[in-house]
C-alpha cells in the first residue's frame, strides 16, 4: 500500500521506525522535544521515546556535536540535529577534525556512527546566514558520507539507511521540501547510500542534480521535451559516495551534460563532476559541460534579489538549450 | 582506599617508564626517526599516574597531544606507542595517527587530540553513554590550562552540569598555554572559578607533582561520579620540565624557574619517599629503575625493528 506523505512526515516515520528497532539511537538538538523541531520533523517523538532519547540541548552546537562523537565512539547512534546548515560551521571542528578522521587516525580501531541531520537552501528570504547550501564542504573532506534527498520516498529510505550506517553521515534536507508530498509505501524499504536514481529517462542531454534542484530540473526537462529535447534527469541522492558510474553511463549515451545545484558554482560539486567526466568520458562529449548554481555572492534576503541569486527552471532550461545548440 | 605497596610501586614504575619513554622518544626525534611534532610530558608524570590509578580499565578517557604518559598510564602498550611514533605498522594506529592521536578503545582511550579542547566534549559523550546504559563507568578528560579559553570547553562544562554527567574535567595547569604564560590569558588566576561559575564542583590540587595527592583527589571525584553525583573539575598545578615541543627555545620562562622545578622532579622525589615514608628498601627502588631501563631498551628495539606500513594500506581505514 502506498500513501502520500510529506517529506517531513517521511523523515519522522524513518526516525520512529529506526528508533523503535534500535534502542541505541538517540536524538540531540535545539528545540527538538516539546517544540518538535523548527520544521516539526521530530514532533511527537519526545512523547513516544522520552527525554533521554529525544534530548533537547542548549544552543551549543560545538558542544553537543562533540558529545555526539563521544556517544558514537562508545556504541550509541547519536542523531545530532543542526537547526540550520549554516550552524555547522560552529561545530565544524568536531565534524571535520574529529568525526571524519577518528577512524583513520586510529588505524581502524574505532568507528563513529554519528548522524548529523540538518536542512539548508534558500528561497524563503532567510538571508545569508540561514540560506546557504554547504554540501561541498562535507563532500570535500574524506571520511564523511553526504546525503541529500529530493523526495519523501527517498527521504525515508535514505534516512533509514543512514541510521544503520557505521560512519559519520551528514544528512541534508531542504527547507522548501518539508511540505512537499509524494508516494511512500507502507512496507519497509531501504535506499542504499551512494546510488543515484534516474528520475526521468532521456536520450539527448544528461542532467545531474540532487536535493530540491531535482524539482526545477524535472520541470525544465518537461518543457525541453515540448521543444523536442529529450533530457535524462539523474538525482545523485548522495554527493559522497558519488555514483560516478551512473553519471558516466548516461553521458556515454547522451554526449551532453548539465549539472545543477543550489550551492555556489565556484568549486562546487558540479565542478568536480565536470572534471571527473572529462577525465573518464572526454571522447563521448559532444559539447562543453555546463554548470548551473547559485551566484557566487552571499544569498540575499529580498525576493527579487534572491530570485536571481538562486538557480531555477529558467537557468536549467537555458543550460539544456546551450548544450544542444 | 589506602594505597597498597603494589599501587605505590606501580606509580613509581609507571612514572619512570613514562619519563624514560619520552626521553628515548626525544632521542629518536633528534635523530630524525620521528616526524612531525612531538610534545613531551616530561615533568607531568605524576598527574598521569595519579589520575589513571583512580580509573578502571573500562572507564573512558580523552587526552591531548601531550598525552603519551596518560595513555601509557591508562594501559596503552608502550611498544605499540613507540612504534606509532616511528610510523610503523605495529603502532597502535598502524602508523596512521602519529604522536598526537593515540587511541585504544580496549582500554577506554578515546584519543589524544591535536586540537586544544576538542577531547573534552568527546569524553562527555562517553559519559552520557555510561549514564544512559545505567553503568557506573566514568569518563575523564585531560586538558591543559590553554584549553580553558576554548569555546567548546565552556560549552561542555555547561552540558555536563545540566545532564549531571559522570565525568572528571582534569585540567593540568602547567602555567603555560603553549608558549605563553596562562596568567596573561585569563582574568582570575584560579581556573576552578570557571567551573564554579557553571555550577560545577571544583577542586584544586596545589601540588600535582605528588602522585598520591593527585590520586586521592581524582579518586574522590571518580567515586562521586560513579555514585551519580555528577561532574567535578580538577585544577592540578604542575609544570613541564622541557619545552612545549622539541625545538621550543623557551624564551617565555627563565632557566632559574625551570631549575627550581627540577629540584622537585616527581620521579626523583617519589623514589626518595618510597624509602623514607613507605618503607621500601633502596634495593627495591633500584630494581624498578633497572627493570624500566630494560623495558625501554626492548620498547625501542621493538619499534625500530618493526616493519613500515605498506604504501598500499594508505587508503584503508577511512570508512568502517
Amino acid at each position: 500500500m502506498t500513501r502520500e506523505l510529506t517529506y517531513a512526515q517521511a523523515l519522522r516515520e524513518a526516525l520512529t521506525e529506526e528508533m523503535t528497532r534500535d534502542p541505541n539511537i538517540l536524538l540531540l538538538g535545539e528545540d527538538i522535544g516539546v517544540y518538535g523541531g523548527v520544521f516539526k520533523v521530530t514532533e511527537g517523538l519526545l512523547a513516544k521515546f522520552g527525554p533521554e532519547r529525544v534530548r533537547e540541548t542548549p544552543i551549543s552546537e560545538a558542544g553537543f556535536v562533540g558529545l555526539g562523537v563521544g556517544l558514537a565512539l562508545t556504541g550509541k547512534r547519536p542523531v545530532c540535529e543542526l537547526m540550520f546548515m549554516d550552524f555547522a560551521f560552529v561545530a565544524s571542528d568536531q565534524i571535520f577534525n574529529q568525526a571524519a578522521k577518528m577512524r583513520y587516525m586510529s588505524g581502524g580501531r574505532v568507528k563513529v556512527p554519528l548522524l548529523i541531520r540538518t536542512q539548508q537552501g534558500g528561497g524563503r528570504g532567510n538571508g545569508a546566514q540561514h540560506s546557504q547550501s554547504l554540501e561541498t564542504f562535507f563532500t570535500h573532506i574524506p571520511g564523511l558520507k553526504v546525503v541529500l534527498p529530493a523526495t519523501p520516498y527517498d527521504a525515508k529510505g535514505l534516512l533509514k539507511s543512514a541510521l544503520r550506517e557505521e560512519n559519520p553521515v551528514i544528512f541534508i534536507e531542504h527547507k522548501l521540501l518539508y511540505a512537499t508530498k509524494g508516494p511512500v509505501p507502507e512496507e519497509a524499504y531501504l535506499i542504499p547510500l551512494g546510488k543515484a536514481e534516474v528520475k526521468r529517462g532521456g536520450q539527448a542531454v544528461t542532467h545531474v542534480s540532487y536535493s530540491r534542484t531535482v524539482m526545477p530540473a524535472l520541470e525544465a526537462a518537461e518543457e525541453a521535451a515540448g521543444l523536442g529535447i529529450s533530457v535524462e534527469v539523474i538525482d545523485l541522492r548522495c554527493t559522497a559516495p558519488l555514483d560516478l558510474d551512473a553519471i558516466l553511463a548516461s553521458v556515454r549515451k547522451t554526449g551532453r551534460l548539465v549539472i545543477a545545484h543550489e550551492a555556489h558554482r565556484q568549486l562546487g560539486v558540479g565542478a568536480e563532476i565536470a572534471a571527473l567526466v572529462q577525465e573518464h568520458a572526454f571522447d563521448y562529449l559532444d559539447a562543453p559541460i555546463v554548470r548551473v548554481g547559485a551566484l557566487d555572492i552571499p544569498i540575499p534576503a529580498s525576493k527579487p534579489l534572491e530570485d536571481v541569486a538562486l538557480p531555477g527552471k529558467a537557468q536549467i532550461l537555458a543550460a539544456v538549450k546551450q548544450v544542444v545548440a | 582506599m589506602p594505597l597498597t605497596r603494589p599501587d605505590l610501586l606501580w606509580m613509581y614504575c609507571t612514572m619512570l617508564l613514562i619519563r624514560r619513554f619520552e626521553e628515548r622518544a626525544t632521542q629518536f626525534f633528534l635523530n630524525g626517526q620521528i616526524r612531525g611534532s612531538f610534545h613531551p610530558c616530561i615533568g607531568q608524570e605524576a598527574t598521569a599516574v595519579g589520575a589513571c590509578l583512580a580509573l578502571r580499565r573500562d572507564d573512558t578517557m580523552t587526552c591531548t597531544y601531550r598525552g603519551h604518559g596518560q595513555s601509557i598510564a591508562k594501559g596503552l602498550d608502550p611498544q605499540e606507542a613507540m612504534a606509532e611514533l616511528l610510523g610503523r605498522r605495529t603502532g597502535c594506529s598502524k602508523g596512521k595517527g602519529g604522536s598526537m592521536h593515540y587511541t585504544d578503545p580496549a582500554i577506554g582511550l578515546l584519543g589524544e587530540n591535536a586540537i586544544v579542547g576538542a577531547g573534552v566534549p568527546i569524553a562527555c559523550g562517553a559519559a552520557l553513554t555510561a549514564q544512559l546504559d545505567k553503568t557506573d563507568r566514568v569518563s575523564l578528560t585531560f586538558f591543559g590550562d590553554g584549553a580553558v579559553n576554548q569555546g567548546v570547553f565552556l560549552e561542555t562544562l555547561n552540558l555536563a552540569v545540566i545532564w549531571k554527567l559522570p565525568v572528571i574535567f582534569f585540567c593540568e595547569n602547567n602555567l603555560y598555554s603553549e608558549m605563553t604564560p596562562i596568567r596573561a590569558m585569563v582574568g582570575p588566576e584560579r581556573l576552578t572559578r570557571r567551573a564554579e561559575a557553571f555550577g560545577m564542583r571544583s577542586v584544586l590540587i596545589p601540588d600535582a607533582y605528588d602522585p598520591i595527592a593527585v590520586y586521592e583527589t581524582t579518586l574522590a571525584a571518580v567515586e562521586r561520579a560513579r555514585g551519580g553525583g555528577g561532574p567535578t573539575f580538577i585544577e592540578a598545578l604542575t609544570y613541564r620540565l622541557v619545552g612545549h615541543m622539541i625545538g621550543d627555545n623557551e624564551p617565555y620562562r627563565t632557566k632559574e624557574e625551570v631549575a627550581e622545578w627540577r629540584k622537585r622532579d616527581s620521579t626523583v622525589v617519589f623514589s626518595q619517599r618510597l624509602v623514607a615514608e613507605f618503607g621500601f628498601s633502596p634495593a627495591e627502588v633500584a630494581a624498578v629503575e633497572a627493570e624500566v631501563a630494560a623495558e625501554i631498551a626492548e620498547i625501542a628495539r621493538f619499534a625500530e625493528q618493526s616493519p613500515w606500513p605498506e604504501p598500499s594500506e594508505v587508503g584503508a581505514d577511512v570508512f568502517a
